[in-house]
């Protein structure tokens, strides 16, 4: 069985996350007066060839933090569906 | 006497290392080598330099898949054993990847990529990399970044600063810290830390661009001369 891991990493809301602010002042001065804020992140898509779940989400977690996002200004979420 | 072997990593992406053997070599006694990232082999270097660039097209985020090239598993290794270590833009970058200096960087407050001469002060002199500098003076060397926005939670920089790793500040002319004279918004105007240890330094600002007249400024040389007298 396989799984595919939806990964999304985000900035932390600490990090001033300059993509997102270039963004939101775009929609402004498009005249979307009611978008308060944008922020932008990651969208990572990642097959592990794995029989059970939970193998799949230990890799998963793994990866997210030794590789995919750095804990130090990111986090991370993920859904597993079956491939 | 044999001369001593400087190790220049070269990463996919690297554009600074060219100039940075160009720099090293034009020290006496001094032999820079280029060390290739697929590499094991460390040859011998005394002190190994990270250059500036984008190593692995700096996907994902800068400097995060370099450190995981077989060369830095030996730099790992070696930095804690004591080898100095002294990673430039890119270079810093990949040490705070693999963990060998505390902190992130982030994309420049201001959104730019920038590239341009910076004043910083070395507000540590007491280190392998900055012996030949005084704590009171201004040094003009060049940014060429567009993630240089240093960020660290609070705990990590009161112990930074309480341990005298913070090596590097953007100042201005005058040499006075101020929210003006940050190019990109790094926590306290920070430019530079090295380890606990003090054999690993990395910073933003290229010293290889400013060590000869020719460039403009001769600010960086010493940078290079304080680690080479060490070794």
């Amino acid at each position: 069985m396989a799984y595919t891991a939806k990964i999304k990493v985000t900035l932390r809301q600490s990090i001033l996350d300059v993509q997102g602010k270039a963004v939101e002042h775009a929609l402004l001065n498009l005249g979307y007066g009611s978008v308060g804020s944008a922020r932008i992140g990651k969208y990572i898509e990642v097959s592990i060839n794995e029989d059970d779940a939970l193998a799949a989400e230990r890799i998963c977690n793994e990866i997210c933090l030794k590789l995919l996002s750095n804990p130090v200004m990111e986090n991370y979420s993920f859904e597993l569906e079956k491939a | 006497m044999a001369d001593i072997t400087i190790g220049v990593v070269v990463f996919p992406g690297s554009n600074c290392d060219h100039d940075t053997m160009h720099a090293v070599a034009s020290f006496e006694g001094v032999k820079p080598v280029m060390l290739w990232h697929g590499s094991h082999d460390l040859q011998g270097a005394k002190a190994i330099i990270l250059p500036g660039g984008f190593s692995y097209g700096d996907y994902l985020r800068a400097g995060s898949i370099a450190r995981f090239s077989p060369i830095m598993q030996e730099v790992v290794d070696a930095a804690g054993k004591g080898l100095p270590v002294l990673g430039i833009c890119n270079g810093f970058q990949v040490l705070l990847e693999s963990g060998l200096l505390d902190g992130a960087l982030s994309r420049n407050r201001d959104k730019k990529f920038l590239c341009r001469d910076t004043y910083i002060r070395p507000v540590n002199s007491n280190t392998m990399f900055t012996g030949l500098y005084r704590e009171d003076e201004v040094l003009s060397i060049p940014i060429a970044h567009g993630e240089g926005n240093y960020f660290a939670p609070p705990e990590v920089i009161e112990s930074l600063e309480e341990h005298d790793q913070v090596v590097f500040r953007y100042t201005d002319r005058e040499g006075h810290v101020s929210d003006e004279a940050n190019p990109n918004g790094s926590v306290g105007n920070i430019a530079g830390i090295m380890n606990r240890n003090g054999n690993v330094l990395g910073l933003m600002p290229h010293p290889e661009r400013a060590s000869e007249k020719l460039l403009g400024s001769e600010d960086g040389r010493r940078l290079f001369a304080s680690l080479f007298r060490q070794l």
